[in-house]
């Protein structure tokens, strides 16, 4: 990792400078990149269902919220506050403890992924060594709040909702565990950061989704995968509102439903973040930014320089995962939903054996030419 | 059948084997499911008003549907008994909301056919229009919630920018948006306005890129091919036996319009085609529905070519230009044979007269004594009779076929409840 | 304290995040209107009341899926380690990986012949 503005470092310095022990010090430290991480994410939340309503109503001719804020984007603010205030309606017959721990399920997975998620080269909270496959098994916790919320509702198109999410998540988990997999392979690390790095050396010819055809296989396999695992439309059957009128989420309100409704964004955003990381370079520029700065004669410690970088990080990785988030809201607005039996054909008998065949073929590329897929 | 498996007896609050649990216990082993009974509707999302279905249901599969009807029954039929006509048309209207003036045409037509009046031919081009813009806006509000039903919701905003031109042509007329009033025995209530001929071409001109803007959106899109392809088959058979009608039957394989059947009204002097397919399945009904909107506004087009007397501007100078005595003044050009006075009297007699409705067959049976109100009528309406098959239809397909199924039936609540 | 770098992270982080849908539950706790009322706790069915229990054994149609599932995941974590250390074990590796998942894809196509992964 390059040497950069390390904010803890001088964060701690500053604590034990004021005297006192550094163990403290650190403890003082570690809440605050979360907290900072936990915001931008409600933003981006908030960022993303102003960006549903406004390109939806785009896309339908309509106008979208305008009223609050400018350009209506203080809505989904006056929502949360409306829905904060709502009443909250246990069902007579439904089972209260998982009733209520079901939503909680439900988000807190989706929060807790934010951990490896870099938005520049140390904006990060935690570079755990296993972070790509902590992303994917966190993938596989929200299911079982959607199973056990509609199952403690006692109401039968909660039922079949809750069911339809956990076979829908069986389903796509392993195409999308396969085609992290044939990225894992060309990095050779599970870090999230190095699966940048890697992919960084030269810039955007060494992006993932331009590897010759293992890159885009595996892209469209995992956006395929990726959107149905964040049960949106098309693949929106757990909450089909035509047939299940809100599936698991049917008999929720105020507080409660607002999670659900939290986490569905969290988990978009998300999504498109994963792919950003994993497939078009997370952070990289199209030009590495070193390479940028040897042109033009700027030394690499230079604080400004590294402020610059790390800035331009975080735009590079905003602008990427909202080219994902405006793909998955075009296709919500634009295709019909497919059928049970449908998406599980999707997924056991078409997306299964091209995850295999593409990991198995990323492999043997990777001893063949271990210059073009090594990474390094 | 519910067992007590998993929550023990209470014994003293301890689980113990008796014969009762291991029973249970046992009949675990052999995959043993329980029926699942659903109320779909009718309060629910895509019943399309307060339809109530009792579906029994094998985990997704339907084994039973039963369709119960009649939440939106508000006696219509009888309220005819004790009105006179121009008192029941406000009525006609709200049978079938969608396709308001195919009603109201009917009523027209079984009071003018019992009494015997006749209708200017320039009331009947007026009429034709009006009807074929009906059908128009019937089968949009059909496209838009079959998609929805489908879980594509933008097609339902597209089809409402449409219909809401559909609805200025007809304030422009009618004064009214939704419940026209606007048909009379011998005719109807006023002649069409300054312009609206050259409006309703432009119409005609805007609709047809429309039509095909929501072809290349639905109708190669691979999901929705997959969803609607082979569901819901009605064979041809089956079609005439049970009595379906309108495009339902088109879409089986039954070349059967009541406007090339019955020749009725002026459609004998416009060209048009009676589209149909074969496949009767849900793809075939929209198939069907898509290119009946095209044939609807090549009828119209003709229509206003052929409008005796031309746009009202035309007919207002030619009857200026040629004074009390202009040709112009004939009554093929007016708009109403004769105004029928208030307490107008229906002969004794029954008639049943039909027309070709969006949704089918649309029927009235007409039953008068000589009195100011019919003593009977009957309406004979097509949803209703197109709904006789759900059950049949549905049974052994998926939930989410259920809603396409039921979509492509077309059906208003309000006309079949009546 | 930790052993692994970074875990530590992991922890408090779980904890904050945990703390997010609890602190929103107990602001709406405290601000929302607390109403008695039998039909508002009554369970919906389009209107009508319900018949028969929504706890019944239903058939689910992917107990196989399921099952078929607990395989392939299986494999998929057994593969996370291969395709880490693919750098160094190298061709031998990849054979053996090769044999490993033609075992299992062997066990696919037997299932898909055997219907079980046909939504019936």
């Amino acid at each position: 990792m390059n040497q950069g503005i390390d904010l803890q470092r001088s964060f701690v310095e500053l604590l034990t400078g004021a005297g006192l022990p550094q163990e403290v010090a650190r403890a003082f430290w570690l809440p605050l990149p979360m907290v900072v991480i936990l915001a931008v994410v409600t933003v981006a939340v908030l960022l993303a269902i102003w960006g549903e309503r406004k390109w939806a109503a785009d896309m339908q001719q309509r106008i979208g919220p305008n009223i609050v804020g400018m350009a209506g984007f203080l809505q989904g603010v006056v929502d949360a506050i409306k829905l904060i205030v709502k009443e909250d309606i246990i069902p007579r017959k439904a089972d209260p403890w998982l009733f209520t721990i079901g939503p909680i399920l439900v988000l807190i997975p989706a929060f807790f992924a934010y951990l490896v998620v870099p938005f520049g080269q140390n904006l990060i909270i935690s570079d755990l060594t296993i972070g790509v496959f902590f992303l994917v098994a966190l993938g596989s916790v929200a299911p079982i709040g959607a199973l056990m919320a509609g199952y403690s509702s006692n109401n039968k198109y909660a039922l079949l909702g809750g069911l339809r999410a956990a076979a829908q998540s069986i389903s796509y988990e392993i195409p999308l565990a396969l085609s992290v997999l044939s990225v894992v392979i060309m990095t050779g690390s599970l870090s999230t950061i190095a699966v940048v790095e890697a992919q960084n050396t030269y810039g955007m010819l060494s992006w993932n989704v331009f590897k010759p055809i293992v890159g885009q296989v595996g892209f469209v396999v995992f956006l395929i995968s990726a959107l149905a695992e964040t049960e949106r439309a098309p693949f929106d059957l757990p909450e089909a509102e035509s047939e299940l009128v809100q599936g698991h989420h049917t008999e929720y309100s105020g507080m409660k439903f607002a999670l659900f409704y939290l986490a569905e964004y969290a988990n978009l955003v998300l999504g498109s973040l994963m792919a950003t990381i994993l497939f078009l370079g997370g952070w990289g520029f199209f030009v590495p930014v070193e390479t940028l700065a040897g042109w033009l004669g700027v030394d690499l410690l230079n604080p400004v320089f590294q402020l610059f970088a790390a800035f331009l990080g975080i735009v590079i990785t905003v602008l990427k995962s909202t080219i994902f988030v405006f793909l998955a809201i075009l296709a919500r607005w634009t295709l019909p939903r497919v059928r049970i039996d449908q998406l599980l054909d999707l997924g056991w008998k078409f997306l299964l054996p091209i995850g295999l065949v593409n990991l198995l073929l990323t492999a043997a590329f990777r001893l063949a030419f271990p210059g073009i897929f090594g990474g390094v | 059948m519910s067992t007590s498996w998993g929550r023990g007896e209470a014994n003293g609050g301890r689980f113990t084997w008796n014969e009762k649990t291991l029973g249970a216990a046992m009949s675990l082993i052999e995959t043993r499911t329980e029926r699942m009974v659903l109320n779909l509707g009718p309060h629910h999302p895509s019943m399309h008003g307060v339809m109530h279905l009792v579906v029994t249901m094998n985990g997704e599969n339907i084994e039973d549907c039963q369709p119960i009807i009649g939440y939106l029954h508000r006696g219509i039929e009888k309220m005819a008994e004790s009105r006179s006509f121009i008192q029941f048309l406000t009525y006609a209207n709200r049978w079938d909301y969608a396709a308001t003036m195919l009603q109201e045409s009917l009523t027209a037509m079984a009071w003018e056919k019992l009494a015997d009046v006749p209708v200017p031919r320039r009331a009947q081009y007026i009429r034709v229009i009006m009807l074929e813009l009906s059908r128009i806006s019937s089968h949009l509000l059909w496209l838009g919630p079959f998609m929805a039903d489908l879980g594509a919701n933008t097609p339902l905003f597209y089809i409402f920018r449409e219909r809401e031109l559909v609805y200025d042509l007809f304030e422009a007329v009618t004064g009214s948006r939704l419940m026209h009033n606007y048909h009379r025995i011998g005719g109807v209530a006023a002649d069409i306005t300054y312009g609206w001929v050259d409006k309703c071409r432009d119409f005609c001109d805007y609709f047809l890129p429309k039509v095909d803007e929501y072809e290349t959106l639905i109708t190669n899109n691979p999901i929705f091919r997959r969803r609607v392809e082979g569901l819901g088959v009605v064979s041809q058979e089956e079609a005439i036996s049970w009595g379906m009608s309108g495009p339902m039957l088109r879409a089986s394989g039954v070349q059967w319009d009541l406007r090339k059947v019955d020749h009725y009204s002026i459609y004998d002097e416009v060209e048009f085609d009676v589209p149909w397919d074969t496949r009767g399945d849900v793809f075939a009904r929209y198939v069907v529905r898509i290119q009946e909107m095209r044939e609807s506004t090549k009828i119209i087009r003709q229509c206003l070519d052929q409008l005796p007397g031309g746009s009202f501007e035309n007919l207002e100078a030619q009857r200026l230009l040629g004074g009390p005595k202009s040709e112009w003044n004939a009554p093929d050009y007016q708009f109403i044979s004769k105004k029928p006075a208030p307490n107008f009297k229906l002969p004794a007699g029954e008639i049943y007269v039909r027309v070709e409705s969006a949704k089918g067959e649309l029927g009235a049976y007409l039953i008068g004594d000589g009195g100011q109100t019919p003593w009977r009528f009957k309406v004979r309406p097509p949803d209703f009779v197109n709904l006789g098959l759900i059950a049949q239809m549905v049974s052994g397909s998926k939930l989410a076929d259920l809603m396409a199924i039921l979509g492509s039936v077309d059906m208003i609540m309000g006309s079949v409840d009546r | 304290m930790f052993v692994l770098s970074g875990y530590d992270y992991l922890l408090v982080f779980l904890l904050v995040s945990a703390l997010v849908p609890l602190i929103a539950l107990g602001l709406s706790a405290v601000f929302r209107p607390k109403i008695v009322s039998a039909f508002r706790k009554s369970t919906y069915e389009s209107g009508i009341e319900p018949r028969g229990d929504s706890w019944i054994q239903f058939n689910i149609r992917y107990y196989m899926f399921a099952l078929v599932f607990v395989i392939f995941d299986i494999e998929t974590v057994f593969l996370y380690p291969w395709a880490v250390a693919f750098d160094k074990v190298g061709l031998l590796a990849f054979i053996e990986a090769l044999i490993f998942i033609a075992i299992l894809v062997i066990g696919l196509v037997y299932a898909w012949r055997k219907g079980a992964l046909e939504w019936t």
